[in-house]
């Protein structure tokens, strides 16, 4: 099986691996606790945060340190077995869906912080550490850990490298690319390689880029670098009303044109705000079409300066009510209801879809419009919550699985949604990963020469297309399938491929 | 505003690996990196600023466009391109991508390579591929815009780059500390682990000199706090370490550029040296192989950065399994090699 062509234009058959031979080789080279085989055992990681795709794999190696992984893809790659690496399992598109024909390998029991260095601000940790742990193990000195995906509780560091993960304050401090200084991992052939250093930069090309938001397909991490930096002296946020939602649009772009770049700036729309205000009694302003959350951090001095001027941007923008958090705790109350929002809208409806298109900011406006007019076109709610500094939305389509044909009509509300996007000069997505939920998406946004480019950067980590196949970056063949494939330079680049 | 990309498809077309490309804007980083070979194909007629919309703080320009036209632009909207990127004169903002180098203000708000968010490139088939966008946020296939930062052009021929564009600071001070190394070098490290709005620093000849940028009040704050002597003409003196133009680059001696943690102790090396970046980028006149091996022992890795003599490989070499990443990502981008063939590594 070794000898199998990795081809970007077809996918790969994996259905001749042999399990019983794949379970007696990894009971081998893992302690028998730490291999799962058996139907019961492997159901808990059939799927990960988005739950409408299961899929069981045929065994789950629980990895405790980098030997293990060693082994494990090494003879992986000698059995052409393909292998998926999980964490903890938050991702919401898919990206670490076991295959039915693979290996699951969970990085979750590898959770120690091998070292955090005061001085020179890092803290280097294995791949199942907690995004949060990071941020509580460096708090005595004064330092944490910038990215704040909103699972940060649970998600852990190798699935943020995998996703490149954002959070409610990248617009200032960067996503993960930014806040990362290394990545140790261990590549399908079974070689240990080291991105990116200790110091600011690394010869030859920027790989550690690459594997940042490679969703899992170049390389499975075992050891990563990240940046600390000072935790800010003071933080407020101010809570801004507007009647209408194209104004709160015109706020967000006055702020950034004054100069201004907030610690996190969201955007809530009515619906949203209805749904989350009985949960966490914030104080919302329920009449208001779209409120916007303003947070200004650094020291006393700045923040108080900075937040005179954002409250004269945003009165002057039309706001219709303003109010400054005065403390902590006004604070994260204010908070709390952008954060409570995915909960809320579980109670709002049985099932909800959760989209992550960017879009340039002075979009907002005619993609919200947009996005109201498919709601009556579905037949379906959509609540509205943002990252409105950069752009990156997260409508959520409320739906019921078991009305039939509700799923299919929401997957072609939020394929919708994504396809404007793109059109409008955004992304399918912002932060949440391609996974196997946006393939799609992707036929939509590359054309064929694209998606070959990307092929050739997953063979160059990984030649034989054993990790996480299927994923992030779509065949050739699967877009022609999607029937969207883009014709390129006026001629079909592989014309004797099936079209559907 | 040209649009050559017709032509340069039709040069590409033509070149092979025995009649290579080498890609040229300015020249003003004729200098750096292995020798060039090839028959020069000629950006600079590539040029102007496609768009800029300071309200999303992206700048999108071909890649001739010289970085001068582009801080001009950006700065009659008090907006700049915060990592400060050398211009060497005649710099392109192409040519300030695919060099990949940063400025004073890097260990603060991040290097080039940060604030790039898409390119179009023309791959050596040649084929026009975009990567990235002009979006914040984009995780959407592999992040081969910022592959492209650094690749010294061996990859494709950047036709267009959008980069991230900040707000100038509200309000800028400079301080000066008589200072020996070792204690600057605490000093350094100490206040990044700070909430103080440190933009830059630069230790020489015993003297430390630091830059505060912010809200008036932030920085005003830390002068308080942080005391030290006013530094007359600051702006020129930043300039001149961005620039080169600083007395300790003066002259032919080879020009090491050693990177390291911000917290390696002080090397063990003759002859001065002047440190940027909080401790992390230190400057050197000496041979590759003493700076190379001194480099590696603590931690980082060091660029011949200038020199008449780079027998010693300009570039720290690379372990075997990275190296053949780097082979199969260049022929997966140049499967003819014809772009820029060795100027990074041998045979790359």
């Amino acid at each position: 099986m070794t000898g199998r062509a990795h081809t970007h234009e077809r996918e790969q058959d994996f259905s001749d691996v042999d399990r019983g031979a794949l379970i007696a080789e990894l009971s081998r080279l893992v302690p028998k606790a730490s291999l799962l085989h058996e139907l019961e055992d492997l159901k808990p990681y059939e799927c990960d945060g988005l739950a409408a795709y299961r899929q069981v794999p045929l065994a789950v190696v629980l990895a405790e340190n980098e030997t293990q992984v060693i082994a494990v893809l090494k003879t992986c790659s000698r059995l052409g077995v393909p292998v998926v690496a999980r964490g903890a399992g938050t991702g919401l598109s898919g990206g670490a869906l076991p295959h039915g024909n693979g290996v699951l390998l969970s990085l979750a029991k590898m959770k120690r912080i091998l070292h955090l260095d005061p001085v020179a601000r890092v803290a280097v940790v294995e791949p199942g550490v907690r995004n949060l742990a990071i941020s509580e193990a460096a708090a005595p000195h004064g330092l944490y850990y910038a990215p704040d995906p909103s699972s940060q509780l649970a998600c852990t560091i190798g699935g943020n490298i995998a996703e490149n993960a954002g959070g409610v304050h990248c617009l200032k401090y960067g996503l993960t690319v930014h806040n990362v200084l290394r990545v140790r991992g261990v590549t399908m052939a079974g070689d240990a390689i080291e991105l990116g250093n200790h110091a600011l930069d690394a010869p030859g090309y920027d790989l550690l880029a690459v594997m940042i938001g490679s969703e899992g397909l170049l390389a499975v991490v075992t050891e990563v670098t990240v940046k600390l930096v000072p935790k800010p002296e003071a933080a407020r946020v101010i809570m801004a009303s507007f009647g209408d939602i194209t104004h709160a649009g015109d706020a967000v772009a006055a702020i950034i044109a004054a100069g201004i770049i907030p610690a996190g700036l969201e955007m809530m729309d009515k619906p949203t705000t209805a749904a989350v205000e009985p949960f966490v009694k914030a104080g919302y302003d329920l009449d208001a079409a779209a409120i916007l959350l303003c947070e200004s951090d650094g020291t006393p001095e700045e923040v108080e300066e900075e937040i005179g001027r954002m409250r004269a941007v945003l009165e002057g923008s039309g706001a219709t009510g303003i109010r400054v958090s005065t403390d902590e705790a006004e604070r994260l109350k204010f908070w709390a209801g952008r954060k409570a929002a995915f909960p809320a809208a579980g109670t709002l409806a049985p099932d909800y879809y959760c989209m992550d298109g960017t879009i340039p900011r002075k979009r907002l406006g005619e993609i919200l419009v947009a996005i109201a007019g498919m709601e009556k076109e579905y037949g379906l709610r959509c609540i509205n919550v943002f990252h409105a500094g950069d752009g990156n939305l997260h409508p959520l389509i409320l739906y019921d699985a078991n009305v039939p044909g509700e799923t299919e009509r929401t997957e072609e509300f939020g394929a919708r949604i994504l396809e404007m996007s793109v059109a409008l000069g955004g992304t399918i997505t912002g932060e949440h990963g391609v996974g196997y939920e946006k393939l799609r998406g992707m036929c939509v946004q590359f054309d064929s020469d694209e998606l070959t480019a990307f092929h050739g950067v997953k063979a160059a980590f990984d030649p034989q297309g054993l990790l996480n196949p299927g994923k992030a970056v779509p065949s050739l063949h699967r877009c022609a399938e999607f029937g969207r494939m883009h014709v390129h330079h006026g001629d079909l680049k592989f014309p004797d491929i099936e079209r559907f | 505003m040209n649009d050559l990309s017709e032509q340069f498809v039709e040069r590409i077309t033509a070149a092979s690996s025995d009649q290579p490309l080498c890609i040229r804007g300015g020249g003003s980083k004729d200098f750096y990196g292995e020798a060039r070979r090839g028959e020069v194909i000629d950006t600079r007629g590539h040029a102007g600023i496609v768009a800029y919309e300071p309200t999303e703080l992206v700048i999108t320009a071909r890649c001739g466009t010289p970085l001068a036209e582009i801080e001009a632009a950006l700065a009659a909207q008090n907006q700049f391109l915060a990592f400060e990127p050398p211009t060497f004169g005649a710099g392109t903002v192409g040519g300030a991508v695919a060099a990949g180098l940063s400025g004073p203000r890097r260990a603060s708000v991040g290097a080039l390579r940060d604030y790039v968010l898409g390119v179009t490139i023309l791959s050596g088939v040649p084929r026009r591929l975009t990567f990235g966008g002009t979006v914040m946020k984009n995780v959407a296939g592999y992040d081969v815009s910022r592959l492209m930062a650094g690749s010294l052009g061996t990859l494709g021929l950047i036709l267009e780059v959008s980069l991230k564009v900040l707000p100038r600071p509200v309000a800028e001070a400079s301080l000066r500390f008589d200072l020996p190394q070792a204690k600057a070098l605490d000093a350094l490290n100490a206040w990044a682990g700070q909430p103080l709005p440190l933009s830059a620093s630069c230790w020489c000849d015993d003297a430390l000199t630091l830059r505060l940028s912010g809200a008036e009040a932030a920085v005003a704050a830390a002068m308080r706090r942080l005391g030290g002597d006013g530094v007359t003409d600051a702006a020129a003196f930043w300039t001149s370490l961005r620039e080169q133009r600083h007395a300790f680059f003066a002259g032919d001696e080879t020009l090491m550029r050693l990177s390291l943690p911000s917290n390696a102790p002080p090397l063990a090396l003759p002859g001065a040296q002047l440190i940027e970046w909080g401790g992390s980028q230190r400057w050197w006149r000496g041979d590759a192989a003493t700076a190379r091996e001194v480099a590696a022992k603590a931690g980082g890795h060091a660029v011949l950065f200038r020199g008449a003599d780079k027998s010693a490989g300009v570039f720290q070499p690379l372990p075997a399994p990275i190296l053949n990443i780097h082979r199969r990502l260049k022929a997966a981008f140049d499967p003819r090699g014809v772009f820029n063939t060795g100027r990074l590594y041998p045979n790359l």
